[in-house]
């Protein structure tokens, strides 16, 4: 056995010498020779009939290269945005969309014009000067409202404002609330969020006439869907049209789609005949990039009087936006996951897709998982208030216990042990003294509260048999293992990495599998132009599917070494040893062959009859199912009664994402994830004015992105429950701190602020809410 | 329109023809062609494009170029003497202090210009002397342990970085 390994290691990251040096490569760090600029105009309403543009005045300005509208895209840009139209349940409407807009701009911040010229700064002087003459129409902006009949129309040409209507029927759930001793019931928000990746996004095409070739640098999370589609609809098949995604600086989900922009930068570079750069500002982020949340929870749950948990019904009301995100209806898996980690006899859920004169939503961090536990976690701790329990007790009580375990929708969740992790937070934050000094506070007059978040959480998308179906793709991932005649190693994958340290923890895994040195390992990523098809980075699937298709390739490269071994020593392939890339003869040790070795044999002569030469493999890997990491968070909050300020005293995770590559990565992710869930908490909310449809946070002096004061120490710690889904027994961890770390901070704040008879606090928590919330309470 | 600027950039002089209106951040990454400062809010919230003017940090898009003639900028890419990377950036990387890293030159360069102001400040200090700097994917817990690693370094101290080995070499695993 081995007995170093680097899978488990707590390794520096190969990433980051360049970056804390200013030697990174963003996308604005693209710079092609005789490149043009493009700004874009964008529609200041919500919702308005373009009547006119006039482009006289841009045109004649300095600099300016072309003034482009939608008539000018309409021969050059043949499709429409993709939708994974499957995703859509039980769709009502599924509207096409096109990146610019041609007669109706249906969101404040649609484009409707753009200008190309030779720096940014005369692009945005002409930009100015474009005229757009627009009819403002009624802007629907009101969920409940839109759904209304007669209610004005988020585009004019549309039936309705309903974009699915879908429901979850899971056991016989009015005969489960009629017996029922106790039914609690509240309506649970969530809103809009900025994912704020810090850098915006932004593109450079460059298109070569009469080659009919494009390369395009963008800003994304999937270069091969930003490929399939923006090639499609360009007319440029897949052979001629390389995308390249190098450092990107941050998603959170909002890069995992094609947008209309990387559209009209090609486009326009195919117009004009030059290299065409655009880089978002600050505030077209905030307006064009998609938003996450969006949406209302009415929730019921019937239990017993000993805390025994029997039926959840609830309806998700969910903003769309103008038009459905690529992947918007993915979060309608809430409805799938409300039941949490909990047994249950009958759970009926539904979920309503509403169109909205908004930016479009899509999976931000988590996407349907941190509803589905705000959810569900502050269902439990209102049950646990109506009986007198301890909310702990409530969960312990109703934990599913045995796994695998079929969930009420059918779902099987593949590993677990809820309590472990639970027992573990308690002693962490040491409960029981946690509670005397509340006690012991209230009796002098000070608020501090307890919040429990016991999440399970679906990732690792996905397996075909069950993505096809939903979605219309298959979501594997793919690999290339190719072991060059000296020995070094050139892994291609599908995934992409920004800022989740594939590049180190990628090595990590072909170091221990194939047994060469990790610095002779090279993991190459975002560049369609030598990776595989994949489907990209997000739900936390690199590691479960995309590592997998990695350890697939090393398999077939071993294999392959193998019988060259074999051949070489004149042995049969049963009796070759191979131990940390040492390939010997069983019981002679002292005479191996290093794979390097093997693979320069490999590509010269004298192979065994039949064999080709090289040393790679490709693979593709399609997961058997899903992957389930859960855990345990606990928070501790004080408020301050006089100003509604909330002070987080402490912070303890327990996670469980099953084996790890990287501890320091895995405890990096969670770091970002759990400050996310905090920050919807406590700060952030993107709003608009209900009338107008104007949005009020349109830059980052009105959004409130925490910085470090805000934020508390995080006191992690894990429990390993390796998945028996996959070889490597790995589960995922980009997306748990975010999911579970909302409601953790909402049930303590409910916790404190129950002496005021106040049962639940809607997001953001901030302290002019409580404040006044407090306010009443004492009146 | 435009008017001459002379200034010095991590310790080279270089004189350019500017439109008074460019901000410094422009004239870094478009012109000088020093592309580790980065642009991430357009008004001044973010951090990311802290350089040192004289010594002292300053958000680049909030001062035009023509403002910088006649001083020493120093940018993340001058803050490595002699390839010796600056201890803040060895801090960094030992305590995986970045992520995406779009928004680590900026923390990095007002992290050296604390510890130069305050060589051992408090928890409390580093909260309000980092403050203008924004960062979606570390929940500042990492950068917090660097700054703390760095300032213990820069005192004579070892870094004692939590990472119990550099670069590419494998660490035994007990279990």
């Amino acid at each position: 056995m081995a007995v170093t390994s680097m899978i488990g290691a707590r390794i520096q990251r190969r990433e980051d010498p360049k970056l804390i040096t200013g030697h990174g490569n963003f996308i604005d760090d693209v710079s092609l020779v005789n490149m043009a600029h493009m700004s874009i105009v964008r529609s200041p309403h919500a919702h308005a009939r373009i009547k006119s543009i006039d482009t006289a005045a841009a045109r004649a300005a300095r600099g300016v290269v072309a003034v482009l509208t939608a008539a000018d895209f309409k021969g050059v840009i043949l499709g429409p945005l993709p939708v994974t139209n499957a995703f859509v349940p039980d769709k009502k409407q599924v509207p096409e969309q096109f990146p610019i807009a041609a007669e109706e701009a249906v969101y404040a911040g649609e484009p409707v014009a753009v200008v190309v010229a030779e720096d940014r700064y005369l692009a945005d002087d002409a930009a100015q000067l474009v005229v757009v003459d627009y009819e403002p129409l009624p802007a629907v902006m009101d969920l409940e409202k839109a759904m209304e009949p007669g209610s004005p129309l988020v585009k004019t040409d549309r039936p309705d404002n309903i974009g699915w209507d879908a429901a979850f029927p899971a056991g016989d759930i009015d005969a489960v609330f009629a017996e029922a001793e106790v039914v609690v019931k509240q309506r649970i928000g969530q809103q809009r969020l900025f994912p704020t990746p810090m850098e915006t996004r932004g593109c450079v095409a460059d298109y070569i006439p009469y080659d009919n070739r494009v390369t395009l640098w963008t800003s994304t999370q999937v270069p091969h869907f930003v490929r399939l589609f923006v090639g499609g609809a360009l007319g440029v098949p897949e052979s001629q049209f390389r995308v390249v995604s190098h450092d990107v600086g941050g998603g959170f989900g909002s890069k995992i789609r094609p947008y209309g922009e990387e559209y009209l930068t090609t486009a326009a570079s195919k117009i004009t005949e030059r290299p065409v750069k655009w880089i978002e500002d600050r505030t077209e982020s905030l307006q064009a990039t998609t938003h996450g949340r969006g949406q209302i929870f009415d929730a019921e749950v019937a239990a017993n009087r000993d805390g025994t948990l029997l039926g959840l019904k609830f309806t998700q009301l969910l903003d769309i936006g103008a038009y459905h995100g690529v992947f918007s209806a993915f979060q309608v898996v809430a409805c799938l996951l409300g039941g949490g980690p909990y047994e249950w006899k009958a759970i009926n859920a539904r979920s309503i897709g509403i169109f909205t004169n908004r930016t479009s939503t899509d999976p931000y961090r988590g996407a349907g998982r941190p509803e589905a536990t705000h959810l569900v976690e502050r269902m439990i701790d209102l049950v646990a208030r109506e009986l007198g329990m301890d909310p702990a007790e409530v969960r312990r009580k109703n934990f599913i216990k045995s796994f695998p375990h079929t969930n009420n929708f059918g779902l099987v969740y593949d590993s677990g042990d809820y309590e472990k992790t639970l027992d573990r937070a308690m002693a962490n934050i040491d409960y029981p003294a946690l509670r005397k000094r509340q006690e012991q506070l209230r009796a002098q007059g000070r608020y501090t509260g307890i919040g429990f978040s016991t999440y399970v959480e679906i990732c690792g998308l996905g397996p075909s048999s069950a993505t096809a179906p939903a979605a219309g793709i298959a979501l594997v991932e793919s690999s290339m293992v190719r072991v060059h005649p000296t020995g070094s190693v050139t892994v291609s994958v599908g995934t992409h990495s920004h800022g989740q340290s594939h590049e180190t923890t990628f090595a990590q895994i072909v170091a221990d599998t194939l047994g060469v040195p990790y610095d002779s390992i090279e993991i190459h990523h975002g560049d369609t132009g030598d990776t595989p098809f994949g489907y990209g980075t997000y739900g936390s699937r690199s590691l479960a599917v995309g590592g997998m298709a990695i350890m697939a390739s090393c398999h077939k490269v071993v294999e392959k070494a193998r019988k060259l071994a074999a051949h070489a020593f004149e042995a049969s392939e049963e009796d070759i040893v191979v131990d940390q890339g040492r390939y010997f003869v069983r019981g002679n040790p002292g005479e191996a062959k290093a794979l390097a070795e093997l693979a320069f044999a490999s590509y010269g002569a004298g192979l065994p009859e039949g064999m080709e030469q090289g040393l790679e493999a490709v693979s593709y890997f399609d997961p058997p199912n899903f992957v389930w990491p859960f855990g345990c968070h606990i928070c501790a909050v004080e408020v301050d009664p006089e100003t509604g300020a909330v002070s987080i005293d402490r912070y303890v995770a327990v996670d469980d994402c099953g084996n790890v590559i990287n501890p320091m990565v895995v405890d990096g992710q969670l770091h970002g994830g759990i400050a996310q869930g905090i920050s919807q908490a406590l700060f952030e909310e993107v709003q608009y004015d209900d009338e107008t449809g104007i949005m009020l946070t349109g830059t980052m002096l009105d959004y409130l992105v925490p910085t470090m004061a805000e934020m508390p120490h995080f006191e992690l710690d894990r429990t390993v429950t390796p998945s028996p889904t996959n070889e490597l027994g790995v589960k995922g961890i980009g997306e748990a701190g975010t999911i579970a770390s909302s409601i953790a901070v909402i049930n303590a704040i409910t916790d404190a602020l129950a002496p005021f008879g106040i049962k639940h606090v809607e997001m953001p928590a901030r302290p002019d809410r409580l404040w006044s919330m407090i306010k009443e309470a004492r009146a | 329109m435009t008017q001459p600027v002379a200034l010095t950039i991590n310790g080279r002089p270089r004189e350019d023809r500017v439109e008074p209106r460019l901000l410094l951040v422009h004239y870094l990454r478009e012109v000088a062609g020093l592309t580790g400062t980065h642009i991430a809010c357009d008004t001044s919230q973010c951090g990311a494009c802290t350089v040192l003017i004289d010594g002292e940090a300053v958000k680049s898009c909030s001062v035009f170029a023509v403002q910088a003639a006649g001083k020493q900028v120093t940018t993340i890419e001058g803050l490595a003497a002699g390839g010796t990377l600056h201890p803040v950036q060895q801090a960094f990387w030992n305590e995986h202090g970045l992520q995406c890293g779009f928004c680590t030159p900026g923390f990095i360069m007002a992290a050296a210009y604390l510890l130069k102001q305050n060589p051992s400040p408090t928890d409390d200090e580093i909260d309000r002397g980092l403050e203008g700097n924004l960062c979606r994917c570390t929940g500042y817990e990492n950068i917090k342990k660097a700054v703390r690693s760095a300032s213990r370094a820069m005192n004579g101290g070892t870094a004692e970085p939590s990472a119990n080995l550099v670069g590419a070499v494998a660490v035994p695993v007990e279990d």
